[in-house]
């Protein structure tokens, strides 16, 4: 989770950026999962002589979750590429020095 | 059909947005977009009203019983955010007609309301629901709208900052999540009132606090409360000036509603004053006041100016949030629904600048506001509401905001509120100066008034801030309303 989060704040470079939000949610993601494991439960199908299953709503809502990423994630190079068109650069220095806009 | 009522608003926008993404370029996304808004604000004043009068409502998605299904669940809080969101959509499209042609290329103009409309059902659906990851779900739509919405400002720092915008939201609703998350896994309930019962219990676990601290900075991203706010005012000033509009009037509102639902209705009474988080938001609060009314003074760019405006009265919001008193609640929601009535004026105003001379900068505007009467005289009288002049709605907020730190004995507060509305003057007095008392310049001489389209939701928004400012009934009667709802203990 950290490893994502500092690649976010310490890179320069968008795209590497983008990668780094992608390691921080998918760590998110695997959080949510491991907190719906019970102990010595069985994956969360009804069957005949299994008793503990594990949980599975944070399943469901991890996929919710993964779309709301893949949309993140598209729409956030879909701008790197328009950024790139409009800049010729996608390192945060390059583009601060053409104007104050970062 | 009544009781579909709150379902309605979310459903009706989220199914017109592909519609209007389909049909042909011309005006027809847009009479699409204006019969949605016009529709959803209805139905919210319809909801208040009902919820006003029958008390909360609750509707069950898909017939499935809380806690297991989805709950909508309605009070006077969320009656009157809606509200509020679905009435400035109401009144901002018939201003975005001709604005958008003017700045948005034709081909995509389609795709353009589409978004809108995708971001109007976001913001509304984090008012309806009752469902905390649902919350998260709606809050991406709105954000995800939002980020490309801003792109499509014309000059190319719109996608720099549309793209910062994008890393700092997605991180805020990430940390949203792993707080939901946290939290879940110590009540093992998604559902609000249903974490309102079982918190309690567990409120004295480390992962609870853990989780409620990364809640707080989430939602405090979302919000651009102070210093957390980088993001407004490179976002504010490169974004279309309709989506300006839209979003300083509602997107931060909402995450304002989202922040004092959980902070008093699902965490347990006592919760916010047992933890430094009242004193967390006094003090952002106060140096957020302090700095961005600073930072506006010195701006050039007039929409940038109002943005920090926006980060300086957020912190107003904050403060009455930290007081954590049922007068400091009430502070905040009347502020909520006032200062979305004055940047709505103050943002519309400057967009019909924008929409004669293609510029905002100070030194561009001097001389104007002769040339452009109704439009200086808008800028003027939401200006005095944003300072807080009695007989505008500013000064309610302010007096409310004022007698909640007094009640606290609060002394540092009550100066800061009072300087940053003396820092508040200076700011729109810059304004003012340039656009009235500086000679105009030969171009400026030829600028005409702004067309009735833009004057008009303009007008409205204005005569509103001068009613609440003058029948204070309505506004404070479902602001203390809704503190009862959320649960704020009178102290």
């Amino acid at each position: 989770m950290m490893a994502g989060f500092y690649t976010v704040i310490s890179r320069g470079n968008l795209v590497k950026k983008i990668i780094g939000l992608n390691i921080f949610q998918v760590s998110v993601f695997l959080l949510y999962i491991s907190i719906g494991t019970v102990a010595g439960g069985a994956a969360p199908i009804i069957t005949e002589g299994v008793e503990l299953y594990s949980n599975p709503l944070p399943h469901v809502l991890i996929l919710t979750a993964i779309v709301v990423g893949v949309a993140t994630t598209a729409l956030g190079l879909a701008l790197v590429v328009r950024i790139k068109e409009a800049y010729g650069t996608i390192e945060e220095g390059e583009i601060h020095e053409q104007d104050h806009s970062l | 059909m009544q009781e579909h009522l709150s379902i309605l608003l979310v459903v009706i926008p989220l199914v017109a947005a592909p519609i209007a993404a389909m049909l042909p370029r011309g005006r027809m996304p847009w009479m699409v977009t204006l019969m949605v808004t016009f529709i959803c604000a209805i139905l919210a004043g319809m909801q208040l009203w009902t919820v006003v009068h029958d008390g909360t409502i609750s509707y069950e998605l898909g017939g499935w019983a809380p806690p297991w299904g989805i709950e909508y669940r309605i009070d006077a809080v969320n009656a009157m955010v809606a509200l509020i969101v679905a009435g400035i959509a109401a009144l901002t499209l018939p201003y975005a007609l001709l604005s958008v042609e003017k700045e948005i290329p034709e081909r995509q103009i389609p795709l353009f309301y589409s978004a809108f409309l995708l971001c109007f059902t976001g913001l509304l659906g984090i008012t309806q629901t009752g469902d905390i990851f649902n919350v998260f779900v709606f809050l991406e739509i709105s954000s995800l709208s939002s980020y490309a919405l801003i792109s499509l400002g014309r000059k190319r720092q719109a996608l720099t900052s549309a793209y910062q915008y994008l890393i700092m939201g997605t991180l805020g609703a990430t940390f949203f999540l792993i707080g939901v998350g946290l939290i879940y896994s110590q009540t093992g309930t998604l559902n609000m009132m249903d974490l309102a019962e079982r918190l309690p219990e567990v409120s004295g676990l480390k992962t609870v606090h853990t989780g409620f601290a990364f809640i707080m900075i989430g939602v405090a991203l979302k919000l651009a409360l102070f210093p957390l706010h980088l993001w407004l005012p490179n976002a504010y000033t490169y974004a279309p000036t309709v989506i300006t509009i839209f979003l300083a009037a509602t997107a931060t509102k909402v995450a304002l509603y989202v922040m004092l639902r959980i902070l008093f209705t699902i965490f347990p009474d006592g919760f916010v004053s047992a933890t430094p988080t009242g004193d967390l938001f006094i003090l952002s609060g106060m140096a957020g006041i302090l700095s961005a009314s600073i930072y506006a003074i010195y701006q050039m760019d007039i929409k940038r100016l109002l943005a920090y405006s926006s980060v300086a009265q957020i912190g107003y919001m904050a403060m009455g949030i930290g007081f954590a008193s049922a007068m400091g609640v009430t502070a905040t929601i009347i502020h909520l629904f006032n200062h979305a009535l004055m940047k709505g004026a103050l943002f519309m105003a400057v967009g019909a600048i924008i929409y004669r001379i293609g510029v905002c900068r100070l030194d561009n505007i001097q001389g104007l506001g002769r040339q452009m009467p109704w439009t200086f005289g808008a800028i003027v009288i939401s200006g005095l509401s944003l300072i807080g002049v009695p007989g505008t709605a500013g000064f309610v907020s302010k007096w409310y905001l004022v007698l909640a730190a007094l009640e606290q004995e609060a002394w540092i507060a009550v100066a800061i509120i009072l300087i940053g509305s003396l820092l508040a003057v200076v700011y729109m007095g810059k304004l003012i100066e340039a656009l009235y008392f500086k000679p105009a310049t030969e171009t400026n001489l030829a600028v005409k008034e702004a067309p009735m389209l833009l004057l008009i939701p303009t007008g409205a928004l204005v005569l509103a801030n001068i009613y609440f400012g003058l029948d204070t009934e309505l506004t404070v009667g479902v602001a203390e309303r809704a503190t009862q709802a959320l649960g704020v203990a009178a102290k």
